[in-house]
Parts: C-alpha cells; sequence; structure tokens
C-alpha cells in the first residue's frame, strides 16, 4: 500500500539523502498521463488554432489567450 | 508519493503562472498596446497607400474578444495554464529524477530541474527565435515559424536530456565537475547545430520573396511609390522591452516552481525516510 520504498534493487545505496526511488514500473503509468496532459495545454496554450487547429476554423482560444501566446514566447501572427 | 508529488509540482506552477501574470499585466501589457497600436497605424497607412494606387481595401478582421479581456482576463488564464503545464511536467521529471542523479538533495534537485525547464522549455529555444510582440510576424509564415519553435524546443529538451544521461556515465571516469562541464559542452555544441542549421524567419522563402534577405520580421519603415517613409519602423524600444519582461516573466514562473516544490518535496520525502512508527504514513 505505502509507497515509501527502499532503494529500488540494484541501485547503490548512497550515505547522502537520494531518498526515495519512485519505481518505474508502477509510476510510469500516471507519470505518463500526467505529461501527456501537460503537453496538450502546452498546445492549447501555444500552438493551436495558429499553425495547427484540432477545432477548425475557430480561434476562440487563440484570441483568449493571445497576449501571453506571444510573451510565453510562441509564434502567433 | 508521485501523485503527491505531481500535485504539489501543480500547486507550484499554477502560482509561478500566477506571479508571471501579476508581471505580464504590469511590464507586459503597455508593450503589447503600444504593438498593437503601431500595427493599426501601419494598416491605415498601408490602406491609404493601397487607395492612392487604386487597389481594393483589405478586408477587416472581426474582433472576437475585446482588448480589455485579452489584457486582463486572457493573459491570465494563458499564463496560469501554461504554468501549471509546467509545474506538472516538472514534477514528472523531478519523480524520475529522485533516486537516478546521484546525491542531491531534494531541495537542490528541485532547482536544478526547475533551471533545465527554463532552459529547455523557453531560454534556449528564444536564442534562436526569440519572443515577438504583435506586428511582428507574417500571417503567411505562420506554420513554419510554429514548426521550427517546436523544433528548437523539442532538441533543446533532448539533448538537455542526453546530456544529463552522458553527464551520469562520465563522472566514474572524470568526476563530478568535470563530467559536467563535459556534458554541458556538448549539450552547447549539439544544440549549436541545431541552431545553425535551422533558418533564420527573414530567410524564409515566402518572405525572401516578398521583402529580399532579411534576418527577421520586424517591420521595416513604410514607403510610398517615391520611396519617401510614410510610416516608421518598428520601435527598437518597444521590442527590446517586451523580449526583457518575456525573459523576466519565465525566469519568475520557473524560479517559483523551484522554490515553491523544493520546501514542500523536501518535508514529503523526509517525512518517507523516517517514517513515525506510530502512525501509518497515509498515501493517495
Ligand atoms: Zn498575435
Amino acid at each position: 500500500m505505502s509507497s515509501m520504498s527502499v532503494p529500488a534493487a540494484g541501485r547503490v545505496p548512497t550515505a547522502v539523502p537520494a531518498p526515495v526511488v519512485v519505481p518505474a514500473a508502477r509510476a510510469v503509468l500516471l507519470l505518463g498521463a500526467t505529461a501527456m496532459l501537460a503537453l496538450a495545454a502546452y498546445y492549447f496554450v501555444g500552438v493551436d488554432q495558429g499553425a495547427l487547429s484540432v477545432f477548425g476554423s475557430d480561434t476562440h482560444i487563440h484570441e483568449f489567450v493571445h497576449d501571453s501566446r506571444h510573451f510565453l514566447g510562441f509564434p502567433c501572427h | 508519493m508521485e501523485t503527491r508529488l505531481i500535485g504539489r509540482g501543480i500547486l507550484a506552477g499554477a502560482v509561478g503562472g500566477l506571479l508571471a501574470f501579476l508581471f505580464a499585466r504590469v511590464f507586459a501589457e503597455p508593450q503589447i498596446q503600444a504593438a498593437i497600436d503601431y500595427e493599426s497605424g501601419r494598416d491605415a497607412a498601408q490602406g491609404a497607400l493601397d487607395k492612392a494606387a487604386g487597389l481594393g481595401a483589405a478586408p477587416e478582421m472581426p474582433e472576437i474578444f475585446s482588448r480589455t479581456i485579452q489584457a486582463n482576463i486572457g493573459i491570465g488564464v494563458g499564463m496560469i495554464v501554461f504554468g501549471t503545464a509546467m509545474g506538472a511536467l516538472f514534477a514528472v521529471v523531478y519523480a524520475i529524477s529522485l533516486g537516478r542523479v546521484g546525491n542531491v538533495r531534494p531541495r537542490a534537485l528541485a532547482l536544478l530541474v526547475a533551471g533545465a525547464g527554463f532552459l529547455a522549455f523557453y531560454l534556449v529555444p528564444f536564442l534562436k527565435y526569440p519572443a515577438n510582440p504583435p506586428a511582428i510576424g507574417h500571417e503567411e509564415t505562420i506554420g513554419t515559424r510554429s514548426g521550427l519553435y517546436l523544433t528548437m524546443v523539442l532538441a533543446s529538451v533532448v539533448f538537455l536530456w542526453l546530456a544529463v544521461i552522458a553527464g551520469q556515465r562520465l563522472r566514474p571516469r572524470f568526476g563530478t565537475w568535470n563530467a559536467t562541464l563535459l556534458a554541458g559542452a556538448g549539450f552547447a555544441a549539439a544544440i549549436g547545430i541545431v541552431m545553425a542549421v535551422l533558418p533564420a524567419l527573414g530567410e524564409l522563402s515566402y518572405n525572401v520573396k516578398e521583402f529580399g534577405h532579411r534576418a527577421t520580421e520586424t517591420p521595416l519603415p513604410l514607403k510610398d511609390g517615391n520611396g519617401t517613409i510614410v510610416f516608421p519602423g518598428f520601435d527598437a524600444d518597444v521590442l527590446a522591452s517586451f523580449r526583457l519582461y518575456s525573459v523576466g516573466a519565465q525566469l519568475i514562473l520557473w524560479t517559483a516552481i523551484g522554490l515553491i516544490f523544493a520546501p514542500l518535496a523536501d518535508r514529503l520525502l523526509t517525512a518517507a525516510k523516517t517514517p513515525a512508527p506510530a502512525e501509518a504514513p497515509v498515501t493517495v
């Protein structure tokens, strides 16, 4: 149940706090899903309805976050 | 544990995004408005020239959101969503790095990962394709420009990741200091090659055809048929300020992610190392 675990087997234990190792196999789904969602958000703020568009020619997202798109460094107009 | 780390990353990112928004509202918005005013003035001057030359007027773009909405709410939502996304990605990388990067303390690791995020997701791509305010950038090249920018982001993320792995491999042989220097030099060389190979925005085929060979798409002065300047080029001070503030906002965002996440993760991981015997630690 607890995810508090000793460092995974095969890893050299270290004296200085190299703390909890998140076991790759069990965490991979959660981490992967989080990364995908984050990249989707990145895409909608930065790219969608500019070069590509998942909602056709609609530009509401683009126009709404327009100033932040410029300011965060994405190409816009 | 992963769930709690991700939750804390999202929290840190949202707060960072909020701080970056406040900074943007105060410092960036006046520059963005100046750029939009320039764009309108230039369009009007171009329209007058076209009319004098007997050409039809360009169609007016319908306004979907007012400037007030864009400059006060839209930019806030954009910055906070971006910050939250970066905070979540940060936490994923942090969780993967835990225990795999040698003797780094939880708080120091938070700052290192945040620094890597700032570099890979923003600053390195910015060096090749810096942020531009409205009025800079041609509609016709948006597809190419987006592709080039995302190529830079992808390349710097992948190369930095590889550099960290290479540094780990080199460490037993060269020691931490020299291995870090070697990996850093490798990253700089690899991304330098990509930057040298990718085209300058002014050299895109549409731009060369329309404007000749230039480094960027920043508008030059508008001239009439006799070569008299009827509207100035884009204000260099507005551009410089906008870019400086853009770097500042990302610096605020990533610093906040690192500094907010660091103590939270430290508490979480220290508690995990020495669980109180009386009460079992609750995990989500
Ligand atoms: Zn724009």
